[in-house]
């Protein structure tokens, strides 16, 4: 096993289990924290990838600036440990596990679980995550996506800017 | 000349649109009292877009390294949103004052989501088609909740894009599955490369997964649970825009995905046969029960995607014409209905049942005849044009051997018929109610008369419209 593969299954481990401290948790704010734990495991899985700018930019934008918002709705909002429902979801609870277990069933059988983690990186991965690459790539095969991309910006922040405005003139 | 005008000449009304909808931004940042200028350069644009988009259609191309298709269907489907949007426009008009909520960013709104929605049939790379379901989506969801002071509106507005943001899940999903098989993101290659993958499982999951995304966007059985909700919380007119142009531009990707070149095979065309099937049934027999007209025609868009899915499983070229033909028709015959009960519709999310509208042919003949004509042409009633479109996509299921489908298909428009001259039955033998009214301006009932006489003329002429489908693909 090599070092790449012990760190690996360690960190995906880490991702697993915040992922499901995160949903399981009843403080709100606790939650958050997990889910920061989570992506940080990622950031590590796309670093083992060869995929340096995404692991970065998970880190800057997820882990960075939307945790932040996070926090502040959850501070904002003034939540408090949450109220127990069980009597009314336990039933739908029980529904979603049994149907998210079926899925990942299937999606385990269609990936073919033996198949997977053979092989290794092919040797175009070891300079696709680079900035430059991402960046050659992005203004030229992928100039019109990355174009579209901030028309789809501006009509969200119109969208918001018309939801949260308080007064209409 | 450059690299980069002959790609900017071949998307033509994309850009025009996208240069109407950031002129209409501009004038409502710097005019006060902006509303009426808005609404007039939105709809001179989109008028000017259809002029734009109708001689491209001839044309076939590709543009932006194999990201956009140019010419041909995605010129057709543009054609079909610019006319969605310009009649979504016009209605709401008087529909905003009604509801005291006439802000010129609703006209902005509709036209950055009729962006998305040309981009979404121009893709020809599952990262447009992203960007595109998004860009439309976003802007329904605030278009959805618009009248801000109104619960049913934000509840239909949080609705649909909880369960959207969802959707958007799995689409995404899929598409992840399908470049981790292929190898690509591209349209092309995944269509000319089906048979090669079919066996793949790992790809055979990214094309369910990508299903399931798209099927939710169309409102298919299963994945419809937001549609009743969501149609009778938004504003009127908006509920027609959602029925007719997005579900028509979410189609559009699925028909590049599945008919471009018909290679779907056994098992995927069995799942689009059971899709269409489930919604035929479910959505017209719980139609039967509604008593408010916005959920009875949300129902039937259930429906109306049943249909449109049959021609579909199909896979063969008249399914397909038949869809494309369908869609045009379903446009204006939904828009017209919903833009009537935009007329009819009172403070207060009022005058929105079927009782309501006891004794309009005594009244106001000319909206029951209006009515009665849309009401008609999704029954599938000729001469009027619903008839034709599920006459193609029928005699293509029966082709394919889908026979069952095909009869599914007839017993369920049987069906509708119950549901749909219910209400012709109740404007014109049932007593009328006090206070009976309806606003609309001049423009508006012009562009309802406007539908329905195409409607007659598309039903009258099918092969008019027919010779140019066929060349699209």
């Amino acid at each position: 096993m090599t070092v790449d593969a012990i760190l690996f299954f360690i960190v995906a481990a880490g991702a697993v289990a915040s992922a499901v401290l995160m949903i399981t948790g009843q403080n709100p704010v606790k939650s958050v924290l997990f889910l920061i734990v989570n992506f940080f495991c990622l950031a590590v899985l796309y670093l083992i990838l060869h995929a340096q700018f995404i692991a970065i930019i998970q880190i800057l934008v997820y882990a960075g600036a939307i945790m932040v918002l996070f926090l502040f709705v959850i501070m904002l909002l003034n939540l408090g440990t949450e109220e127990k429902h069980v009597d009314a979801l336990n039933m739908k609870r029980s529904v979603a596990v049994i149907l998210s277990c079926i899925v990942l069933f299937l999606i385990l059988i269609a990936i073919g679980l033996p198949a997977a983690g053979t092989g290794g990186l092919p040797a175009s991965a070891l300079v696709n995550g680079t900035v430059e690459t991402i960046g050659r790539d992005l203004f030229r095969q992928y100039l019109l996506p990355f174009e579209i991309t901030s028309l789809l910006l501006l009509g969200a922040m119109v969208g918001v800017i018309v939801l949260a405005k308080k007064h209409f003139e | 000349m450059d690299l980069l005008t002959p790609h900017l000449l071949s998307i033509g009304p994309l850009l025009t649109l996208v240069a109407v909808a950031l002129l209409v931004l501009l004038l409502e940042s710097i005019i006060t009292k902006s509303e009426p200028v808005s609404f007039w350069t939105s709809v001179a644009g989109l008028l000017v877009s259809i002029g734009i988009a109708v001689p491209g259609i001839a044309v076939h191309g590709s543009a932006f390294g194999g990201m956009l298709r140019t010419g041909g269907s995605a010129n057709y489907f543009s054609i079909i949103f610019f006319i969605c949007a310009l009649l979504t426009i016009v209605f709401s008009r008087d529909y905003l004052k009604k509801r005291d909520s006439v802000f010129g960013e609703f006209y902005l709104l509709i036209l950055f989501a009729t962006v998305g929605m040309v981009l979404m049939a121009a893709a020809a790379d599952l990262i447009i088609v992203f960007l595109g379901i998004e860009l439309m989506s976003i802007c329904l969801y605030v278009l959805a909740g618009f009248i801000r002071g109104s619960v049913l509106s934000n509840e239909s507005s949080l609705k649909y894009f909880l369960l959207g943001a969802f959707a958007t899940g799995f689409l995404l999903y899929g598409i992840a599955l399908l470049y981790g098989s292929t190898g690509s993101t591209s349209i092309t290659f995944l269509t000319e490369h089906f048979e090669t993958y079919a066996s793949s499982r790992l790809f055979l999951a990214g094309i369910g997964l990508l299903i399931v995304g798209l099927a939710f966007k169309i409102g298919a059985v299963p994945f419809h649970m937001w549609v009743p909700d969501v149609y009778q919380g938004a504003p009127t007119p908006v509920s027609g825009f959602m029925a007719t142009g997005a579900k028509a531009a979410a189609f559009s990707i699925i028909i590049g995905l599945f008919a471009q070149r018909f290679v779907h095979g056994v098992q995927i065309g069995t799942l689009l046969a059971i899709l269409a099937a489930a919604s035929m049934i479910l959505g017209n027999v719980v139609a039967i029960a509604q008593t408010n007209v916005k959920r009875m025609l949300a129902y039937s868009s259930i429906a109306h995607a049943g249909y449109m899915l049959t021609g579909l499983a199909a896979g063969n070229a008249y399914g397909r014409d038949g869809i494309l033909f369908y869609l045009l028709a379903y446009a204006f015959m939904n828009l017209g209905a919903f833009g009537l009960i935009s007329f009819m519709e009172q403070e207060g999310e009022k005058h929105l049942t079927f009782d309501d509208y006891a004794g309009l042919g005594t009244t106001k003949p000319f909206l029951a005849v209006l009515m009665s004509v849309f009401m008609f042409s999704l029954a599938g009633i000729p001469p009027f044009a619903g008839f034709f479109g599920k006459y193609y996509i029928f005699v293509g299921a029966v082709q394919a051997d889908m026979t069952w489908l095909a009869i599914v298909g007839v017993l369920m428009s049987v069906v509708s018929v119950f549901y749909y001259l219910r209400l012709v039955m109740v404007m014109y033998f049932q007593d009328t109610l006090i206070g009976q009214t309806a606003s609309y301006s001049a423009s508006s009932a012009a562009f309802v008369v406007l539908a329905a006489l195409i409607l007659l003329g598309l039903g009258v002429f099918p092969s008019s419209l027919l010779a140019i489908i066929t060349t699209l693909y």
